[in-house]
């Protein structure tokens, strides 16, 4: 299948680039883990997200990048159930979904980490793992005492961490708040991997942290990649774009501009197609 | 577009120089060496009900030394039974403090319930076994009534209980009459409203059976709020409401019934006062909604939610307890009672900020 977004130029390219008309293969061998068509979302006069595109590979890191209001945050909110678009479809494995609201993204096996990473402080390392969807007790101390099985969700919790290789928790009954700000990414990255079964999104997962623990995040993302799961990044960090993606989602003027190969295109190329002072690329160099 | 290199490779400009010397570990957040203080400050903060605890035990021994009979089976159990109400009253605040709350309106429910209840069974002449459980539901439903203006309108709980104390008051004055119902006509028409004022003695001191129901109900409650998912989530909204959202707990649900079930817990107490008042009376625990506050705060519950215990109320309210009879048998003056728990508040509050600076 093939798209062709005829207005992509007129919006993108100045008039003295001289590009080529250019075409965004689309094409599918593969079925997209999300793929969204023609999303809309209209706020009073203003439109945030204006036919925009979406397409997620199995396996993939797709890093989405776009300059300040270009409306990708609006986008991935509506990949994820935060927002609901005004129109559009959203495919999830080839089947037709809605989203209404985060929760019922995560009952479909989508996974968020925020940026401000929606951690209780004052709660327990396991209590944050489970927040939301604890494990109750077998027969009747869960059924009728509504009592929570602490060793299920400890052992579960243990052996999240330690397959992300968060060996340096010790103790998961640490409150969150004693954490060091890495260390909280951390958690909230293994909450989001251990309970995803088809995708995970990472909003600015680096923007807090310092060049170490930055460091050990993105490990921790690779990790998390190299396990099957597919990942939409959400970064303005170029050098951590083109380290982790597969593939870049140029977002521009509310819709997708082009999706490129970090292997073929510089980042310099990318602030520029970003940011409209050049044209995309014609569709030999884009990638599907 | 010539500059193709990544930002990384280009050449470094003069301002940026100086940073090839400065430190690169930007974010340190574990402190390598603490001070003693700080150690204390730590282990404090990670048991709150520490400080609450100790200075019970020391209140204590001081005034066994300085106070005659202070050490005996029967005034010990005396303060038992003094703090009941509060205590129960008490395990209402914590739950809505805990989500970052404040109820000002627990004892004006509680006397409504209480003239609910008497007025349904003594005046109207309804059988008690009926006029119980609509005390209670009354109490559910104001507490409801809460919960809905602070989470349906995003109304502060400080203005929308503050609105509803003096509401539900004039209720209390309204239904009533302003008139007491006597002792008498309870004992005559409707016994089972004095139930929790059953007394029993065990080992030469003087129980009631309102002062063991509030003990269960804090062991109750200590069980729900660490033990089950809905605990949890009382923690989680007052910690961050934000983050217990995106977390996937619904809570506007959780806030709804927290009031729910603190309005419900103050219709009990109004069950068990009317025990141990012997009457229902529409001027009584005009200061219950402070005392309540009181034995939360000194309890070591931070009014800014998500920490605190219902242990830590409990030993509030008995630290009060513990003060005011222990003043009453050094012959202390009254007004020094008022004294001693303005500065225990104090303190308690200055504790809690304190800790609070641990995770800063």
């Amino acid at each position: 299948m093939s798209t062709t977004i005829p207005s992509q130029n007129d919006l993108a390219s100045r008039p003295t680039a001289g590009a080529p008309p250019v075409t965004t293969p689309v094409t599918d061998p593969v079925t997209p883990v999300l793929k969204g068509r023609g999303l809309v979302k209209r706020y009073g006069s203003v439109t945030a997200m204006d036919h925009a595109d979406f397409d997620l590979m199995p396996g993939e890191i797709l890093a989405v990048i776009g300059d300040n209001g270009a409306g990708k945050s609006t986008m991935v909110k509506a990949v994820c159930g935060a927002v609901v678009p005004d129109e559009g479809t959203l495919e999830l494995d080839g089947e037709a979904v809605l989203f209404r609201t985060p929760i019922e993204a995560q009952a479909h096996g989508i996974e968020i980490v925020y940026q401000n990473l929606a951690l209780s402080p004052a709660l327990s390392i396991a209590d944050n793992l489970f927040l939301g969807r604890e494990i109750r007790r077998e027969g009747f101390l869960g059924k009728y005492l509504k009592m929570l099985d602490r060793r299920k969700m400890h052992d579960f919790a243990r052996t999240k961490l330690s397959e992300l290789g968060l060996t340096t928790i010790q103790n998961i009954n640490q409150l969150v708040e004693t954490l060091s700000g890495g260390q909280r990414q951390g958690v909230a990255v293994a909450r989001a991997a251990a309970f995803a079964s088809k995708f995970v999104v990472m909003d600015e997962p680096t923007a807090a942290l310092g060049v170490k623990e930055s460091r050990r995040v993105l490990d921790l993302i690779q990790d998390v990649r190299a396990r099957g799961m597919p990942i939409v990044l959400i970064s303005h960090n170029m050098p951590h774009v083109f380290e982790l993606a597969d593939r870049i989602h140029i977002h521009r003027l509310g819709r997708r501009l082009c999706v490129v190969d970090p292997q073929s295109v510089s980042m310099s190329d990318a602030v520029a197609l970003m940011t409209g002072a050049m044209a995309p690329p014609p569709a030999a160099e884009a990638v599907a | 577009m010539s500059e193709t290199t990544a930002p990384a490779k280009r050449e470094m400009q003069d301002f940026e120089r100086v940073l090839t010397s400065s430190s690169s570990e930007l974010a340190r957040f574990d402190e390598p060496r603490r001070s003693p203080l700080q150690h204390i400050q730590h282990f404090l903060h990670s048991n709150p009900t520490v400080v609450p605890v100790l200075v019970l035990v020391v209140s204590t021994l001081i005034f066994g030394a300085i106070a005659n009979n202070f050490f005996t089976a029967f005034n010990l159990t005396l303060i038992i039974q003094q703090v009941t109400i509060i205590g129960i009253l008490g395990i209402a605040q914590t739950l809505v403090i805990l989500t970052a709350g404040i109820d000002l309106s627990v004892a004006a429910i509680m006397v409504l319930s209480t003239v609910v209840m008497g007025g349904l069974s003594v005046n109207m002449g309804l059988p008690s076994i009926l006029a119980v459980p609509i005390g209670l539901a009354c109490g559910i439903l104001c507490g409801a009534v809460n919960g809905g203006l602070v989470t349906l309108f995003r109304l502060p709980p400080f203005i929308v209980t503050l609105g509803t104390w003096k509401i539900f008051f004039a209720l209390v004055l309204w239904l009533s009459a302003g008139q007491s119902i006597r002792s008498q006509d309870i004992d005559a028409s409707a016994p089972l409203l004095k139930l929790f004022g059953g007394t029993f003695s065990l080992m030469g001191a003087q129980f009631t059976t309102g002062s063991v129901v509030m003990l269960l109900l804090f062991v109750l409650f200590f069980y729900v709020l660490n033990s089950t998912a809905w605990g949890r989530h009382v923690y989680a909204v007052g910690d961050d409401r934000d983050a217990a959202r995106l977390s996937g707990i619904d809570t506007d649900r959780v806030l709804l019934s927290v009031y729910a079930v603190a309005g419900g817990l103050c219709a009990f107490a109004g069950w068990v006062s009317i025990g141990r008042v012997g009457s229902v009376s529409p001027q009584s625990f005009f200061e219950g909604n402070l005392d309540a506050i009181t034995a939360v705060v000194i309890g070591g519950t931070s009014l800014f939610g998500g920490r605190g215990s219902i242990v830590g109320t409990l030993v509030g309210a008995l630290i009060v307890g513990v003060f005011r009879s222990g003043l009453n048998l050094s012959g202390v003056d009254v007004l020094w009672q008022q004294f001693a728990v303005g500065a225990l508040i104090i303190l308690a509050v200055a504790i809690d900020q304190w800790l609070r600076k641990v995770s800063a």
